[in-house]
C-alpha cells in the first residue's frame, strides 16, 4: 500500500441550510399565540460549532409563566379534558405527522443550535421524536385498556422542564405522552437549544390544537423554577441533572404536586471475554461518543474482562483514530461540537482531575476547528473505582476503563454507583446475558448494543438517576391518577 | 402474680436488646402496667438497615413461588398464635370483636398477599414492541431496602398491611412499630422468624417514631420510606430528608381495617422497572410463512 491510501480523508459533505426558516426573534407561545416576554428580555442563542448567533429568545418571567399555567388550565377545564379521547388521538396523530413532514428541517436547526452531528439528529433524533407522537397518539384513546384493575384520570397542568442534549426528542418524549393522558402542558426546553421546540410550537400552531393546550415558553433556570413552584400546576416533569432534579423534589415538598425525574448517570458497559469484539469496539464508541457523550445514559464507566483488555483498548484507541470531530452539519462528522462554553469548561475540569488523579489518559490526534467548542474523544486507562472520573457524571466525550476477572466482581463494580440509569453487557452467550442484566441495579439494560432507544420502551431509572418511567405503556403512569 | 413480660426488637433474624439499653412501658387500657418494651436507638436503625442490606440481595433472587410459600407460612403461624395476639390486642383497649376481626382480617390479608408473589410480575411486566431486531421486555424489580413507620392507631392490622406488599415484591425492611401499641409488632416477629423468612429481611424496632425516623429518612442505604397516616409536618421533614439519595418516599392516609384496603397497587409502589434490550438474530430471509 502506499502512504497515501493509508491516508483516508473524505470530502466535507455538508448539509444545506438555505431550505429552514429561522426567525431573527422568537416569542413565547402562549394560549396558542406568539407573545412577548412581559419585561421585554431577550438572549441570544448561539451556535455552538462556530459561535455565530442564530436567534433571539424570549426569555420568560414569574408573570409570563404564570400567563401559560393559566392558558394551560383553561384549555384543560375547557377543552381537553372534555374532548372525546379519539379525538385527542387525532391531534396528537396530526403533530406526529407534520413533524414527519418537517424532518429535515428540524435536524438541522437541531444540528445548528446544538451542535450535535447532521447524522444523529437526521437519523435518530427527529425519526424518533415523530415516533414517540406517533406511538402516544394511538393509546389516547386506550388508556382504560392500559389500566384495566383502577379508574384512570389525567392530572391536569403539567409543567414540563428539559435538558440540551436531546432538545425535540425530549420534548416529544415529555409532551406526548402527556397529551394522551389529557392532560395540557406547560414546557420549558434548555436555554441553549430552545429552537426545534420553538419550531415544535409552530407545528403544533400548525396543527389546530386547540390554544392553550401546549404552552412553549423558554427562559433561563429561574424560569423553569417559576413553573416548578407555581401553585396551579399538578405536575413536573424533569430531565435533567440530579443536582437540580433533587433541588425540584425539594421545591415541591408539601404541595400535592407529583414529580418524575430523569437524572444522571454513570452507565456501566461491561465486555466479557467471548463478546464479539469488533462489534463491542463499535458499541464502546457508540456507548460514549454518540452525542458527544451529552447522553444521561452513557456508557461512560467501561469494564472489560482482564484477559482481553490489552486487545479492547489497543482496538478502541485505533477506531478512535477514525472518529471525525468537526463541523456537526459535515455527514461525515461522528463527533460535534460541545452544546455550550459552560459544558465543555465543565469536562476540561473532569479531564484535569483525571489527569491529576494518576490515570492515563488518550485523546484522538485530530484536527479541531479553531472556532466553536470542541473536545477531542478522550478515555482513562489505569482507573481506581474510587477515582472522581468514575463516579461522577461528566456529560462529555469521556470514558474510564477498568478491567476485571469474574463475573461477580464486575456485578459489585457495577453496581458501585449512587446511579442505575443504564447498563451495557457484551457477551457471546445468552444464559450469560440474562444473569448480568437481572442482577444490574439500572433502569435499562443493552444487550450486545447500546444507546437504542423507541418510543414502546420504557426508559428511566433506579436510585439516584430519577423515578418515573419515559416510553412505552409504563410512560403512560406518570401523566395519569 | 404475673410475670412482666419484657419485649425485645428484632434485627436480623434475632432478638437482641436495644443497644442503648432503654426501655419504656406499656400500660393496659386501666394504666396497669404490662410490659417492657425497648426504646430503640439510632444505632438499633443503622444496624437493622445494614441487616435488610444484606439480607435484600438473596430475598429479592428467590424464586417467586418461594416467597408466596413463605408469605402463606406466616399466615399459618399468625394462625396458631392467635390467641397471643388477641390477649395483646384486648391487653392494649381493643374490645374482643374487634381484635378478633382484626386479626382475622389480618391472615386473610397475608394469604391475600401470599397470592400475589408469584403474579404482580405478569401484570406489570410487559413485551415492548421496539422498531429493531430486539427482544425488548420490561420486567419489575423491588426498589431495594423500605423503611416502613408503623401505622400508629393500630396495634396489627396497619403495620400487617403495609409490610405484606412490599416483602411480598422481595424488598428488605426495616419497620419501626407502633410506638403506643408495640406488642403485636413484636410477637408477630416471633411468627416471622417461624416461617423460613431469611434472617435480616425483616427488622422490627420499638421505641420513638421522633427519634428514629429521621435517621430512617437520612439513612444513605435505604431506597424508599412507607408512612401511613402521618401528620404534614413528619411528612415534610421525611420527604426533606429522603432528598439527598432519592429516595422513594410513600405516604398512604388509609383505614387499613377496611378489607378492599389491599391490591396490586400497594406492590407496585415499591417495584422499579427494568427494560431490557436483548438482541435477534437475523440471518438469510426466510419467514415464518405457515
Amino acid at each position: 500500500m502506499t502512504e497515501s491510501n493509508n491516508n483516508w480523508e473524505y470530502a466535507p459533505s455538508l448539509e444545506g441550510t438555505s431550505h429552514i426558516q429561522l426567525k431573527e426573534k422568537y416569542d413565547l407561545f402562549i394560549d396558542g399565540k406568539w407573545v412577548k416576554p412581559s419585561n421585554n428580555r431577550y438572549f441570544d442563542t448561539i451556535n455552538p460549532s462556530n459561535e455565530e448567533k442564530l436567534a433571539e429568545i424570549a426569555w420568560a418571567s414569574d408573570a409570563d409563566v404564570d400567563l401559560a399555567v393559566k392558558a394551560a388550565r383553561k384549555a384543560y377545564v375547557e377543552v381537553w379534558s372534555k374532548m372525546k379521547s379519539s379525538e385527542r388521538a387525532k391531534y396528537i396523530f396530526r403533530i406526529a405527522r407534520l413533524m414527519q413532514e418537517h424532518a429535515r428541517e428540524l435536524a438541522v436547526i437541531e444540528t445548528l443550535d446544538g451542535g450535535k452531528p447532521i447524522r444523529e439528529s437526521r437519523d435518530i433524533d427527529v425519526p424518533l421524536a415523530c415516533n414517540h407522537f406517533f406511538y402516544y397518539a394511538g393509546w389516547a384513546d386506550k388508556l382504560q385498556d392500559a389500566f384495566p384493575n383502577r379508574m384512570i384520570q389525567s392530572l391536569g397542568v403539567a409543567g414540563q422542564i428539559i435538558p440540551w442534549n436531546f432538545p425535540l426528542l425530549m420534548a416529544a418524549w415529555k409532551i406526548a405522552p402527556a397529551l394522551a393522558a389529557g392532560n395540557t402542558v406547560v414546557l420549558k426546553p434548555a436555554e441553549t437549544t430552545s429552537l426545534t421546540a420553538l419550531k415544535l410550537a409552530e407545528i403544533i400552531e400548525q396543527s389546530g390544537l386547540p390554544a392553550g393546550v401546549v404552552n412553549i415558553i423558554t427562559g433561563h433556570g429561574d424560569t423553569g423554577a417559576a413553573i416548578v413552584n407555581h401553585p396551579d400546576i399538578d405536575k413536573i416533569a424533569f430531565t435533567g441533572s440530579t443536582a437540580v432534579g433533587k433541588l425540584i423534589q425539594k421545591s415541591v415538598i408539601g404541595t400535592a404536586k407529583r414529580v418524575s425525574l430523569e437524572l444522571g448517570g454513570k452507565s456501566a458497559n461491561i465486555i466479557l471475554e467471548d463478546a464479539p469484539i469488533d462489534q463491542a469496539v463499535e458499541g464502546i464508541v457508540n456507548g460514549i461518543f454518540f452525542n458527544q457523550g451529552h447522553v444521561c445514559c452513557a456508557g461512560s464507566r467501561l469494564y472489560v474482562q482482564e484477559s482481553i483488555a490489552e486487545e479492547v483498548i489497543r482496538k478502541l484507541k485505533q477506531r478512535m483514530q477514525s472518529l471525525y470531530v468537526g463541523n456537526p452539519l459535515d455527514k461525515n462528522t461522528d463527533v460535534g461540537a460541545i452544546n455550550s462554553k459552560e459544558q465543555l469548561s465543565t469536562i476540561e475540569k473532569y479531564i484535569n482531575i483525571g489527569i491529576n488523579e494518576g490515570a492515563d489518559m488518550f485523546q484522538v490526534e485530530c484536527e479541531i476547528p479553531s472556532k466553536g467548542f470542541y473536545c477531542r474523544p478522550t478515555i482513562f486507562t489505569n482507573v481506581a473505582q474510587s477515582s472522581v472520573i468514575s463516579q461522577e457524571e461528566i456529560f462529555g466525550p469521556v470514558l474510564t476503563i477498568q478491567t476485571f476477572r469474574t463475573i461477580d466482581e464486575v456485578i459489585q463494580k457495577a453496581n458501585n454507583s449512587p446511579y442505575g440509569l443504564a447498563a451495557g453487557v457484551w457477551t457471546d452467550k445468552g444464559s450469560r446475558i440474562f444473569n448480568l442484566t437481572s442482577k444490574l441495579r439500572a433502569g435499562v439494560i443493552w444487550a450486545n448494543t447500546y444507546n437504542k432507544f423507541d418510543p414502546a420502551s420504557p426508559f428511566g431509572g433506579y436510585k439516584e438517576s430519577g423515578f418515573g418511567r419515559e416510553g412505552g405503556l409504563h410512560g403512560l403512569e406518570a401523566y395519569l391518577k | 402474680m404475673n410475670i412482666l413480660k419484657t419485649y425485645k426488637i428484632y434485627i436480623n433474624g434475632q432478638f437482641p436488646r436495644t443497644e442503648s439499653g432503654r426501655t419504656y412501658v406499656v400500660n393496659d387500657a386501666e394504666g396497669n402496667p404490662i410490659a417492657n418494651v425497648c426504646q430503640s436507638s439510632k444505632k438499633d436503625i443503622r444496624n437493622a438497615v445494614q441487616a435488610a442490606r444484606k439480607a435484600f440481595g438473596s430475598w429479592s433472587e428467590r424464586s417467586a413461588f418461594n416467597r408466596g410459600q413463605i408469605l402463606y407460612r406466616m399466615a399459618e403461624m399468625l394462625e396458631g398464635r392467635k390467641a397471643q395476639f388477641l390477649e395483646e390486642l384486648t391487653q392494649q383497649g381493643q374490645s374482643l370483636e374487634i381484635a378478633k376481626n382484626e386479626i382475622q382480617l389480618c391472615i386473610d390479608r397475608i394469604v391475600y398477599y401470599a397470592g400475589w408473589c408469584d403474579k404482580y410480575q405478569q401484570i406489570l411486566s410487559t413485551v415492548n414492541p421496539v422498531n429493531s431486531s430486539h427482544f425488548n421486555f420490561s420486567v419489575v424489580e423491588p426498589t431495594g431496602v423500605v423503611g416502613i413507620l408503623a401505622e400508629q392507631s393500630t396495634g396489627l392490622i396497619g403495620f400487617v398491611s403495609q409490610l405484606m406488599p412490599v416483602i411480598a415484591g422481595g424488598n428488605s425492611v426495616v419497620l419501626i412499630a407502633s410506638e403506643q401499641l408495640p406488642l403485636c409488632a413484636i410477637t408477630f416477629a416471633e411468627v416471622l422468624e417461624t416461617s423460613d423468612l431469611p434472617a435480616g429481611v425483616v427488622n422490627i424496632l420499638t421505641g420513638s417514631a421522633d427519634e428514629m425516623l429521621p435517621t430512617l429518612s437520612e439513612h444513605m442505604d435505604v431506597n424508599a420510606l412507607f408512612l401511613s397516616n402521618v401528620d404534614a409536618e413528619m411528612e415534610n421533614n421525611t420527604q426533606l430528608s429522603a432528598i439527598d439519595n432519592l429516595k422513594r418516599v410513600i405516604v398512604k392516609n388509609d383505614d387499613w381495617t377496611k378489607e378492599d384496603v389491599q391490591g396490586i397497587s400497594y406492590i407496585s409502589l415499591f417495584q422499579e422497572i427494568k427494560t431490557t434490550w436483548h438482541p435477534i438474530e437475523q440471518i438469510g430471509g426466510a419467514t415464518s410463512t405457515y
